[in-house]
């Protein structure tokens, strides 16, 4: 299940890499936006979709505050430029969200009395299904929009070259705050997601998922929107699999060791066809 | 001294010395995003060798030294095929690889932490900073500095003139390394305790920004990048979390409207009144004698 969290942040992270070549560090904080905003809206007394509603407005409100003072300043600045100014973001979030909610672990009212399916035996949590279902509906969406629309192709052109785009009349200053907004829709929503199956959040939740997130990406294969969901599920899979061989101390060494192996042997992931704008 | 201003200069010191490590990959044009794993490595194999083989702390911090710059030599070859961001992911699968074996090795306290009996003060910590410091400076005025920047201006052209691109990246890299092992040396031999939770990510991040921050151009920017952000937010007095948000809205603008960071060559030369009042190949062209007209 932690697998399909990964995956929707891996997706947030590769929107971004594939089309404005841009490693966007601030999407941990969108995630603990989305997860935060979701249990502070459920304790004032919103309904449930409401709350869900504003975790992923603010998710992707702040995505476009990144947007202005990243990618929009610093293009053509070194690359490392934006990456460092998102990393700040990341440090912002984090402490804005303690200063207002408090830096203690929060825990989020269960949705449903009892949520639990029994099947043969099996125990399916019902938000734990409806995670997964919205999320590859999500998915699969995005990717029929990069393959099929305008705005589609408009990214593709900007994921091929941004200034032969800009010739082309493609208006960058339109569509590059989409990319940003999307990926704040999927990095708030996987903060949703977990907030609602774990019923547990607090200002630094971001940064473990966020990593894993990042690893997730490139185990996939950056810039690949199908290659980042395998790398999530791939990332999730090494976790359970080497808590169960090893213990629970040896996960962090198994997933980046997985990482690293990956970057010396075959430094484009597993399933790296092309960039997500080339090839959906 | 008081307690707490000497608290603060060993901080500065040691983040000084960390600022180098972090310079002199990224004044070879890497991003090393592992250098907390490396400072760690530092931290722990001096811890180890002054508390069970009683070496002097001085020694013991030299080793640190050694050990990160030799560990960062036999992974600099794979990891520094990689490149760009691909180079400063590996680096930084790197170094949480390095602190969760270091939260499972038993035999240094595990993730309990790791006491550390030897004791060094403020004076030889600055000392070893200094030391740090200028032999950096020194090795930016030989040739090692002008090839360095070459590579980190472009790769391709540096190859062309000769320059082998590969043994000063993996040179910068290693250094860098050693540099942020004596680092860690200095931290545990002074704080008396080390934990492998401190060197995370955030510590590698904090790092670079010290050097993004002072600039990578010159050897004076990331002295000054880690003097202000070790030193202003302890002026500002705010609290713990204000100074955080304070230190991200500050690196937002600066890094808007100074990409360069804070100290630029060509502003440095001007300050200092070095600066040729035309550019090089200006003036040479003015000293040739003039082409006879018609």
């Amino acid at each position: 299940m932690l697998g399909s969290i990964y995956a929707m942040v891996a997706v947030a992270l590769t929107l971004s890499i594939g089309v404005l070549r841009f490693l966007n560090f601030s999407i941990p904080g969108l995630f603990m936006i989305g997860g935060m905003t979701a249990w502070a809206s459920l304790r004032a007394g919103l309904p449930w979709p409401l709350a869900i509603v504003a975790a992923l407005g603010a998710g992707a409100l702040a995505s476009l505050v990144v947007e202005r003072f990243t990618w929009r300043w610093m293009r053509g600045a070194q690359d490392f430029v934006p990456l460092v100014s998102s990393m700040a973001f990341l440090l912002l979030f984090e402490h804005l969200a303690v200063i207002y909610w408090g830096s203690e672990l929060r825990t989020v009212p269960p949705l449903f009395a009892n949520a639990d399916w029994r099947i043969a035996g099996l125990v399916i949590s019902v938000p734990q299904l409806a995670g997964l279902a919205a999320s590859i509906a999500l998915i699969w969406a995005l990717t029929l929009v990069l393959a099929r629309t305008r705005l589609g192709r408009g990214l593709r052109t900007i994921a091929e070259d941004s200034d032969t785009a800009l010739l082309l009349g493609v208006e960058i200053n339109r569509i590059v705050p989409v990319v940003f907004l999307i990926s704040g829709l999927f990095a708030a929503l996987a903060g949703v997601i977990f907030a609602l199956n774990y019923r547990q959040v607090q200002p630094f939740m971001g940064e473990m998922v966020g990593l894993k997130g990042i690893s997730a990406m490139i185990v996939g294969g950056m810039g690949s929107v199908w290659g980042s969901i395998a790398g999530g599920l791939i990332i999730g899979l090494v976790e359970v699999m080497s808590i169960g061989y090893f213990g629970a101390d040896f996960v962090d060494i198994a997933v980046y060791g997985l990482l690293l192996l990956i970057l010396f042997i075959r430094p484009t992931g597993l399933f790296a066809a092309a960039f997500a704008g080339q090839r959906a | 001294m008081s307690g707490y201003l000497e608290g603060i200069m060993v901080l500065l010191a040691v983040n000084v010395v960390f600022a180098y490590g972090g310079f002199l990959p990224l004044a070879a044009g890497q991003l090393n995003l592992g250098l907390a794993g490396f400072a760690a490595i530092g931290a722990y194999s001096s811890a180890y060798l002054s508390n069970v083989f009683k070496l002097p702390p001085l020694l013991a911090i030299a080793f640190a030294g050694i050990a990160a710059g030799t560990v960062a030599l036999i992974v600099a070859v794979p990891v520094l095929r990689t490149r760009g961001i691909y180079l400063a992911l590996a680096t930084f699968a790197l170094g949480q690889i390095v602190q969760a074996i270091i939260l499972n090795l038993e035999i240094v306290g595990g993730a309990a932490g790791y006491p550390v009996a030897a004791f060094i003060r403020f004076p030889t910590i600055a000392a070893t900073a200094v030391v740090v410091v200028a032999l950096v400076w020194l090795l930016f005025a030989t040739r090692f500095g002008i090839a360095v920047t070459a590579v980190h201006d472009d790769e391709r052209v540096a190859d062309l003139m000769g320059i082998d691109v590969r043994a000063f990246q993996v040179a910068a890299f290693a250094l860098g390394s050693a540099i942020a092992g004596v680092g860690g040396g200095l931290y545990a031999h002074h704080f008396s305790f080390i934990e492998a939770q401190y060197f995370n990510i955030s510590l590698s991040i904090t790092i670079v920004l010290y050097v993004l921050l002072g600039g990578t151009q010159t050897v004076i920017g990331p002295l000054l990048g880690a003097a202000v952000f070790t030193l202003l937010p302890e002026l500002l007095r705010a609290s713990a979390n204000w100074r955080y948000v304070a230190f991200a809205a500050a690196l937002i603008v600066l890094m808007a409207l100074r990409p360069e960071g804070l100290v630029t060559g060509a502003q440095l030369r001007r300050l200092l009144g070095l600066a040729r009042a035309q550019p090089r190949h200006a003036a040479i062209a003015a000293a040739l004698p003039k082409e006879p007209s018609g």
